[in-house]
């Protein structure tokens, strides 16, 4: 009875055919995505000349016409200023970079105690690549490992001074480690105290909400740069006298109070996204405040900023490069600093010293907006359409 | 009903006194409230104990001091006579110029760049595509170190200039345009301008009453166009052509005449703009395609064709998406142009450095500058505020 003879339809899936031609190929994609229309073509022409007038050069620039490795100036600079090249030559310098390559990254850290900056790094790296990789477990422990373990060893380690190490003067530290030092310690602080003001500004206690509100909106309101020149010369007005303070400590004060600033306003948006429903139903099964917002709140609220959150740690790696105003030399500091090098002056070194250390940053912030899409993609639990 | 009043009426649950939510939630403010204030006594005395001891008065009467250095770029009379005062207000004029010029050329690029990335056309895309993402991941001070050291100085000694269309020149010391020198009457031109902007409003107003009544379009684009572009030009006529110009002219060593604009602050200018303008790219993209795609659609089957559509439907709704994050940019603008400290250029946080240096008065000085950027950034967010409530979504 309930059975229907379906023989008119079809019981075999048709062979799949090939789309249209004229929807597929090279040449229809050329003219749907680039000569759809007259004005489409005018686009296109224009585009192509900027990439004419621009891509080229710069592949002379930084690759065919480049000297790659040279003992001082005369490498790159031509006859009539005292080198050795053409007139109308110009070029990358990349011998400057390579040979400069050790003070960009590690400033004036005396060369024998270098094996240490080595193995901070190989440390920190050993410990945020697991941090980082979704699937590997313990990930409390390797957390607790990298911001309660390493910052202690990696003190001892770079600093010195104890365990029989050399002590390092922090003037002595530069270039890309300083980088590094400012915005891991930044980072690290700023998100906790980051998610604490914003907490404090949410707060129904008024005395705790003003101080989170005037904190915040100050920090927000100037420029880095004021806040740095507050922390180098206000922070020793504000001490007893005789207090002496480590440079390298001001700065990362610093960058780190600001930082967290922004971060708190970031974390505020989320917390500000998550239904009231949440925080009720976290009170009324009888969860303390710190209980809520640890387990329920917080958990959620963070998922949803997570691109605000990365933003601001990139904003925060640009920003360490702004203590060279104030007299330490990271990453860019060393590379402003070997312009005037008497050894290696000449028109193309400041440009080419630029381009890598804008590379490097580049490299950096570029990853880390990369891995926080991949992050976003990971926690997303379909709750969005 | 009944046993909701009983709990209303009857009295409060005996809670210990230590955990009754009330009394833990004051308990902490008088906790902050006596930490803060005993911080804020201990930084004060300590602060006073090291001014004493240093020597130095507090106060702001140093600003009346002479000032005793020079700037090289300002827009009121200046000279190392000067005050302090002075000097601190040169600084903030330049701050506001860059400021500024920045934020328009900013908005501009940023606008141009957005829009290419929401570009159908492959090339354009891209090219954007990779604008924004090399902008964007570096720091805005190398990008202000690149132009002042890898593209401004290396450029030829003014002897041999590169001239430029419209008599300007181009060298290391900066960028040279020609002067306009206003003849008689140029007052006149000033006049006929504003009062094409009066007349272009009261058109706007007028129109846009008529249309409400009666539904009959204006063009007032093309009306207050006409207006501002052809009165001030008949006034030029009329007062016989009161313009002519002083260009710079090559001697030995240097040019002269004309209007120099220094390398300082055409490096700080091209920077804030292009970094901030990769923002400003990301943000207007956001913003159209937060529209909604039926707004679209919905705005076709009215009839309304792609321009008026994107005009009068999608652009609308899409800058009330756009503003908030935009004055946030501009605000950002402001305060990255301190960066100007680094290579020379003598902006509100340079000369104040130079007069902390010069007198001490720390205290004072980062004062000054808490005040003047919070209130740029105050007033800032009060105009963008206000356009913002304009042009936000008027519900039903």
């Amino acid at each position: 009875m309930q059975e229907h003879d379906l023989s008119f339809v079809r019981a075999q899936m048709a062979a799949v055919e090939p789309p249209p031609v004229a929807e597929h190929g090279i040449g229809p994609w050329l003219r749907k995505n680039l000569f759809a229309n007259v004005t489409d073509t005018v686009f296109t022409i224009i585009g192509l000349v900027l990439v004419v007038m621009i891509v080229p050069p710069l592949v002379e620039w930084a690759f065919i016409n480049a000297q790659w490795s040279g003992t001082d100036r005369t490498v790159c600079a031509t006859i009539a200023q005292g080198g050795i090249q053409p007139d109308g030559w110009s070029g990358a310098c990349w011998a400057f970079v390579e040979a400069k390559f050790q003070q960009f990254m590690f400033g004036r850290y005396p060369i024998d105690e270098r094996w240490r900056v080595y193995l901070t790094g190989v440390l920190f790296i050993g410990l945020l690549a697991p941090l980082l990789i979704p699937s590997v477990p313990r990930k409390g422990l390797n957390a607790v490992l990298l911001f309660v373990v390493f910052p202690v060893v990696g003190y001892f380690l770079l600093s010195g001074g104890a365990f029989g190490l050399k002590p390092v003067a922090t003037p002595l530290w530069g270039g890309l480690m300083v980088t590094l030092v400012l915005a891991y310690v930044g980072i690290s602080v700023s998100l906790p105290l980051g998610i604490l003001l914003a907490l404090g500004r949410r707060s129904h206690m008024p005395v705790v909400k003003l101080v989170c509100v005037t904190f915040i909106e100050t920090m927000r309101g100037v420029p880095l740069i004021t806040v740095l020149f507050m922390a180098s010369v206000m922070l020793p007005l504000f001490l007893p006298p005789g207090t002496s303070f480590d440079k390298l400590l001001r700065a990362l004060i610093g960058v780190a109070l600001f930082a967290s600033a922004y971060m708190a306003e970031v974390i505020r948006g989320g917390l500000q996204a998550i239904p009231k429903g949440q925080y009720e139903g976290a009170d009324a099964l009888g969860l303390s405040y710190w209980k809520k917002m640890n387990l329920v709140v917080l958990p959620q609220a963070i998922k949803l900023v997570i691109p605000g959150i990365v933003n601001t740690f990139i904003g925060l790696f640009k920003d360490t490069s702004l203590v060279y105003i104030i007299g330490m030399f990271d990453l860019l500091g060393v590379v402003r600093q070997n312009f005037s090098d008497a050894s290696w002056a000449s028109p193309q070194t400041p440009i080419t010293g630029l381009v890598f250390a804008g590379f490097v940053f580049w490299l950096f912030c570029f990853g880390m907006s990369r891995y926080s899409i991949f992050m976003e993609r990971r926690l997303d639990t379909g709750h969005k359409r | 009903m009944a046993t909701q009043q009983t709990i209303a009426e009857g009295a409060a649950p005996r809670v210990p006194l230590l955990y009754d939510p009330r009394v833990r939630g004051i308990a902490y403010q008088v906790l902050v409230f006596v930490g803060l204030f005993a911080f804020v006594y201990w930084i004060i005395g300590n602060t006073a104990a090291n001014l004493q001891r240093a020597n130095i008065a507090s106060g702001f009467g140093f600003l009346q001091g002479r000032a005793g250095f020079d700037i090289g770029d300002s827009l009121i009379q200046y000279s190392s006579d000067s005050t302090y005062g002075r000097a601190l207000v040169v600084g903030f004029l330049n701050t506001l110029r860059v400021a500024i010029f920045g934020i328009i050329t900013a908005t501009i690029v940023g606008f141009l760049v957005g829009i290419g990335r929401l570009s159908k056309n492959w090339l354009i895309n891209r090219i954007c595509l990779v604008y924004v993402e090399v902008f964007r991941n570096i720091p805005p001070l190398l990008v202000i170190f690149f132009w002042y050291f890898g593209v401004l100085s290396v450029l030829p000694l003014p002897r041999d200039s590169i001239a430029l269309p419209f008599g300007s020149y181009l060298n290391s010391r900066g960028f040279y345009l020609p002067k306009f020198l206003w003849g008689e009457g140029a007052g006149l031109i000033a006049l006929a301008f504003v009062l094409a902007l009066v007349f272009a409003w009261f058109v706007r107003r007028w129109a846009y009453k008529r249309q409400m009544a009666t539904g009959e379009r204006f063009p007032v684009l093309w009306t207050s166009v006409g207006l501002i572009v052809g009165l001030p030009l008949l006034a030029f006529i009329v007062t016989g052509f009161p313009l002519s110009f002083e260009f710079p002219a090559l001697s030995t060593f240097n040019l002269r005449g004309g209007v120099q604009i220094r390398p300082e602050f055409l490096s700080l200018y091209l920077a804030l703009s292009f970094y901030t303008a990769a923002f400003i790219a990301e943000i207007v993209r956001a913003g159209v395609l937060g529209v909604n795609r039926g707004q679209t659609e919905a705005s076709h089957a009215l009839g309304l064709r792609s321009g008026p559509t994107l005009r009068l439907v999608v652009i609308p709704q899409a800058l009330r998406i756009i503003i908030p994050p935009l004055t946030s940019q501009y605000l950002n603008l402001t305060k990255n142009s301190s960066l100007a400290v680094a290579i020379g250029y003598p902006d509100l946080v340079a000369t104040g450095g130079t007069t902390l240096n010069q007198t001490g008065q720390a205290i004072e000085i980062v004062a000054i500058w808490l005040i003047v950027y919070l209130g740029l950034s105050l007033a800032t967010a009060g105009f963008m505020n206000w356009y913002n409530a304009r042009m936000a979504l008027v519900e039903r």
